[in-house]
């Protein structure tokens, strides 16, 4: 059994790494490229926490093999800030205190952006639907449907021409 | 006593700050059990019994040894041989004996998924490798999953060694009935027959899952000398440290227990499932070790609450006033005995005045994991049906079921769970609060119906230890021992920046390991913002006192002359008078006196005060289906003082929804051998995103006299009520009493025919 | 997870032969059973045959016969075919009922027909809409009907080195319309405890003229119950028509109790869903008139 040289554009940057035919995506991430910040709750794709972006479509990292990502796009939770620059939702994250323990929040942080790029101006049951993958045992959900509302409502601000927006 | 300040004056508490941990959360830099690697570690994994109940009797490990790669292997005759021994966990208690057990079969396998040995290895793969090759020879026994099944007349018995504890005559046959406890007063016969009205109910609660997203994982580091370091994930590095010495014979001083970030534990992460484990197996390699379950281990070997099957009769006056309660239930305990017995027996009737009662408490043993603190252990499962009880009391006297409570309710100056009186207490508050929120009044559409119910937690307070020192730039380091499981670096770090008088962001928390500070309880029983919070405070007292002896010494005025106000001392008296220096003009002149300005404050709280809640639930029903959706939520609860409102709701919220989980869709399945069915998050079913709306909350602050800014333990109050106020929401939507849960659509479904 | 090898063939030929070269082997398209279940120890030491590199097994084509949707495409894309969604919204539902969002940008339909568990949501809205399938593999191609591709819980009628390349759907009818719905004690994330699918069509005058039922997770594998159909047609579908159609789907259910819900309860549910599958697609029959 010999393992599989795999070449795959992380976060932006060309990444190599090698794997064993049976590892998933996550493991890779985490073991091979020390993006530890996906999370393994379950193992079956019920929880969300390892959610990463596959060439636009957010998955679950878990349920996708390692050696499948060959010459494809992937962006974890590592990503999404620019630099340290914080984007909307992780703004919004903290300013709802949408997090208690923290270790769904990266799962959570790349379903909801990838819910506000495929639908800018969700409504409550879209969000929770949307979200429905991704399980959190501290929050009850509620401050973190509100964090990604309101981070919707910024990013739609933002995009608005400059002479439109208000001033807040 | 330390009086409340006033919050008038308050600058930092009530405020809603970003949490200091908060960027490392929300771009994955935070590192958690899974996250955490020691130079040259290896890993470990562990082969589960396949049966319910088995004797072990032999492990051939020859051919897993063999195995290129790995590097240790061990099964339950590497433990050493501990008494059997209570000790402090923080949420209950426990016994080594046991809890090793637990962590390894030695005699038998006493569930399906009980560890029986262990591997490490280079890799995980390999170690999952090796444990096919061990070869265990078992003889399988009849095993009991059911408190029925458990008391049947020749039941298998799974202890020898347990005998039924609690009762008038000691037995002499051992029994899977570990215990008995009572609480009695006055006649409570004599009171129910004498009553206007008396309800008399049976109803049930199903074993449920604390369901951290985080499985459990530590890493382990165990020297040839004797000493170690372990990393973990948990609610008490102290508390790993402490079982860990006792299971495997070491003293405490050479186990350094380093707190990782901890993914959630609501009560499951109090006791230690790995660390032993991981222990013996760095000692064997010479290597560090890092175990972490599977979520398929996290359900069938840790965990759950226990389940409670409890009749319930008590009786009211005609006006509604209380008369006397009868209540027997009796907990599926799992394994080992330590189902939260006594604080469900405690919790039942807490928050009413019940001149006449006795409720009775039996515990037993199955075949089934061994059961672990859940938020407010115990209580939920003897609350739910107490309060459903007392929903149909209301109905069959005409009252209001607030009203109901109002006239029963506990109120400061009566004698609470310790005997004593009790302090100030808010459950007439919340009560109140309730009938005036919106929520209560609001009509209620086609299919609907509405619940309410109370209940209270005792709380807790313990020892904890902080450090508190001034950087020579003025800034502020607290240290503390208490894992921050939901926000509590930011709460610790507003309630010493209120003290000092200085901005939130000037002052930084860390939470250290077993051998960098004193000992601190876990994070558990409600009571790190108040006990480790209050340690805060005194240090940051003991701080400001030094401060201003060093500013009069700079003035050369008398201490006394010299006021702490803003961040700053100001001279009042003497030729300096009206002159100032700030906490950063004094600090850097450490070097004139003993160096930097520090304090270090060990305390052990007595006066916590318990927690009380209403909750007010809408469901929906679909008649033709039995679903059952709950559409409106409001969580009333007495906190005390939130220190970080946001926080402190979030608690609120998160503690409602484990409780709607418990009420309407959580629930193990076993099959015929006694294997966990549904060891999974797609079957075991917590609440997802979809199935809950905004829960709101009204937080009613009844400051506690003796935490010096007023604060109550506010974590685990919250899933007390939510069981009794989904099941009566829903009985009043179906027009039939639903007394059994989880009430899953089938089962409701069978009630509505049944009606019909 | 051990795995012997993973391959990613870019032709059907290709796919074959590796299939009939290890008898071991398992096709790959969305992988959210398949991995799944080789993390709980089933298929260990398999070779695995990723299709999503064959081009033509990817994506969504619109013609006169009807739409071919390729074994690997995943199931959210069919939100993004607005022919098809108009065509066969309760297809298009169905397949997006599975797992979360997550799972559905992996998942596909060919592999919730091929995993053969009696309550994959696709597969009864796929059988009422009267969707085929084409069979390759080591002796060439053929068309089978959906629902004889499940044998029963977990095994499939396909041969050694066989796989479904594509499902077939057919033009909508004038006046047609499908529906699908499913029973789960939750609101997302579970196996349906019953799912029933119903495409039916209604003539100018509001009376049916053809209608197909199939209901899922009441037997071993999703059942097409004709005789609930027949119940409709000719008729309005008035309460008379709907109580013999419900009765005719209960005669049809044979389920077991399980962790999933009662025998009993799923029997019922089975009438319950199927009666108002049927009147939504009653509702989008007369959008489409």
């Amino acid at each position: 059994m010999s393992k599989i040289l795999v070449s795959a554009t992380v976060n932006g940057d060309a990444q190599q790494f090698l794997c064993e035919p049976g590892d998933s995506l996550l493991d890779a991430l985490r073991t091979q490229l020390q993006l530890t910040g996906a999370k393994e709750g379950c193992g079956s794709g019920d929880c969300g926490a390892c959610t990463v972006i596959l060439d636009g479509r957010m998955v679950c990292s878990c349920l996708v093999f390692a050696a499948e990502a060959e010459g494809r796009i992937v962006a974890t939770i590592e990503g999404v800030a620019d630099g340290s620059v914080l984007h909307p939702v992780q703004t919004k994250f903290l300013e709802h205190a949408a997090l208690q323990c923290g270790f769904c929040t990266p799962g959570f942080i790349v379903a909801a952006k990838a819910l506000l790029e495929h639908n800018p101006d969700p409504t409550e049951s879209e969000v929770r639907y949307w979200l429905a993958g991704n399980l959190c045992r501290c929050t009850g959900y509620d401050k973190i449907v509100r964090a990604v509302m309101d981070a919707g409502a910024q990013l739609r601000q933002e995009q608005r021409p400059a002479s439109e927006r208000t001033t807040a | 006593m330390n009086a409340p300040e006033n919050p008038s004056r308050f600058r930092i508490v009530g405020t809603r700050p970003v949490r200091p941990d908060g960027i490392d959360k929300v771009t994955g830099k935070a590192i958690y059990s899974p996250d955490f690697a020691a130079p040259g570690m290896i890993h470990g994994a562990i082969l589960r019994s396949p049966h319910a109940h088995a004797r072990i009797r032999g492990i051939n490990t020859r051919k897993a040894e063999a195995l290129p790669g790995v590097k240790a292997v061990i099964t339950g005759r590497d433990f050493p041989t501990v008494e059997s021994l209570e000790v402090s966990l923080g949420e209950g208690s426990g016994n080594i004996l046991h809890t090793s057990r637990n962590c390894m079969a030695l005699e038998k396998a006493l569930y399906h998924g009980h560890a029986v040995a262990a591997v490490a290895a280079t890799s995980e793969a390999i170690a999952r490798a090796a444990l096919a090759l061990i070869e265990v020879d078992y003889e399988v026994l009849p095993h009991v999953i059911t408190v029925a099944e458990a008391q049947a007349p020749g039941a298998p018995i799974i202890h020898d060694t347990v005998f039924t504890s609690g009762l008038d005559e000691t037995p002499i046959t051992p029994s899977n009935t570990s215990s008995r406890f009572v609480i009695a007063d006055g006649d409570p016969d004599a009171a129910l027959a004498a009553s206007a009205v008396v309800v008399e109910a049976s109803f049930s609660t199903q074993p449920v899952h604390q369901c951290y997203i985080e499985p459990h994982g530590c890493v382990a580091s165990f020297n040839a000398d004797g000493q170690a370091q372990i990393w973990a994930s948990s609610q008490g590095a102290f508390m790993i440290r402490d079982l860990t010495a006792s299971i495997l014979g070491l003293r405490q001083a050479d186990i350094r227990v380093t707190p990782l970030e901890i993914g959630g534990g609501f009560g499951g992460k109090t006791t230690v499932y790995l660390e032993p484990v991981a222990m013996l197996l760095s000692r064997k390699a010479g290597r560090p070790v890092r175990i972490m379950m599977t979520r398929d281990e996290v359900f069938r070997a840790s965990g759950p609450a226990p389940g409670t099957e409890a009749t319930v009769r008590i009786g009211a006056a005609a006006d509604g006033t209380l008369t006397g309660a009868i209540i027997e239930f009796t907990s599926r305990g799992g394994a080992f005995p330590g189902a939260d017995v006594h604080p469900s027996a405690m919790h039942a009737l807490a928050h009413y005045r019940v001149p006449a009662r006795r409720v009775t408490g039996w515990e037993v043993v199955t075949n089934t994991a061994s059961t672990a603190a859940y938020r407010a252990p115990g209580a939920p499962q003897t609350v739910f049906p107490v309060e459903c009880c007392m929903d149909e009391l209301a109905t069959r006297l005409g009252m209001d079921p607030i009203e109901l409570r109002l006239k029963n309710a506990v109120r400061p100056g009566d004698k609470g769970l310790n005997h004593l009186p009790l302090g100030a207490v808010g459950f007439v508050e919340c009560l109140e609060a309730a009938k005036a929120h919106p929520h209560y009044t609001a009509p209620l559409g086609p299919n609907q119906g509405r619940g309410i119910a109370g209940g209270s937690w005792a709380n807790y307070g313990g020892p904890s230890t902080v450090e508190l020192s001034v950087a020579d730039d003025g800034s502020v380091l607290v240290v503390t021992g208490s894992p921050d499981i939901g926000g509590s670096r930011a709460s610790m770090a507003m309630m010493a920046a209120e003290t000092l008088g200085l901005p939130y962001e000037a002052v930084r928390v860390t939470i250290a390991d077993t051998s960098s500070i004193g000992v601190s309880m876990a994070t558990a029983g409600s009571r790190t913002t108040f006990a480790t919070g209050r340690a805060v405070v005194d240090a940051a007292k003991e701080v400001i006192a030094a401060l201003r002896d060093r500013a009069a010494n700079i003035w050369g005025a008398a201490p006394s002359g010299v006021e702490w106000r803003d961040g700053a001392a100001h001279c009042l008296t003497g030729d300096n008078a009206g002159q100032s220096l700030s906490i950063a003009q004094i600090a850097g002149r450490a070097g004139q006196f003993s160096g930097q300005v520090s304090s270090v404050v060990s305390v052990t709280s007595p006066d916590y005060l318990p927690g009380f809640a209403v909750h007010i639930c809408d469901t929906e029903l679909d008649p033709e289906t039995g679903h059952l959706r709950v559409v409106r939520y409001t969580a009333v609860q007495d906190v005390g003082r939130a220190i970080h409102p946001d926080y402190v709701e979030g608690q609120l919220q998160g503690g409602s929804a484990q409780g709607i989980g418990w009420a309407l869709s959580e629930a193990y399945s076993f099959n015929s051998a006694g294997e966990v069915e549904n060891a999974g998050f797609l079957d075991y079913r917590m609440p997802v995103c979809s199935d809950l709306p905004m829960i709101d909350t009204v937080m009613v602050e009844v400051p506690n006299p003796g935490h010096p800014y007023g604060v109550k333990g506010v974590g685990e109050v919250p899933i007390v009520p939510p069981l009794a106020a989904v099941a009566i929401a829903a009985s009043h939507a179906a027009g039939v009493p639903l007394r059994h849960l989880p009430l899953s659509p089938d089962k409701v479904y069978a009630a509505l025919q049944s009606r019909n | 997870m051990p795995a012997s090898a993973y391959h990613s063939p870019s032709t059907i030929e290709e796919a074959v032969a590796l299939l009939v070269a290890d008898p071991a082997a398992r096709p790959l398209s969305g992988g959210t059973d398949l991995i799944v279940q080789m993390r709980a120890g089933r298929f260990a030491g398999t070779s695995i045959v990723d299709l999503k590199h064959i081009h033509s097994l990817s994506g969504i084509r619109a013609d006169a016969h009807g739409f071919v949707i390729g074994a690997a495409t995943p199931c959210t894309a069919l939100l993004d075919c607005a022919e098809l969604v108009a065509a066969w919204p309760g297809v298009v539902e169905a397949a997006n009922l599975i797992g979360s969002v997550q799972v559905r940008n992996r998942a596909t339909m060919a592999g919730n027909l091929c995993n053969a568990s009696p309550a994959a949501d696709s597969v009864p809205a796929l059988i009422a809409a009267g969707a085929t399938c084409t069979v390759v593999g080591p002796g060439g191609t053929r068309q089978v009907p959906v629902e004889s591709v499940p044998s029963g819980p977990g095994t499939t009628s396909l041969g050694q080195g066989e796989f479904v390349s594509e499902i077939h759907l057919p033009p909508r009818p004038k006046g047609g319309g499908d529906a699908y719905l499913r029973s789960i004690p939750r609101t997302e994330m579970d196996i349906a405890v019953v799912g029933a699918g119903v495409a039916l069509v209604m003539d100018a005058s509001g009376i049916c003229t053809a209608a197909r039922i199939a209901i899922g997770a009441v037997a071993p594998t999703a059942l097409l119950v004709e005789a609930a159909g027949a119940a409709l047609v000719g008729t309005a579908i008035d309460d008379a028509a709907l109580d013999r159609m419900a009765l005719a789907v209960r005669a049809a259910c044979r389920p077991i109790t399980d962790k999933r819900g009662t025998a009993d309860y799923r029997t019922a549910m089975a009438g319950v869903l199927a009666r108002r599958a049927v009147l939504l697609a009653r509702t989008r029959s007369g959008e489409n008139a």
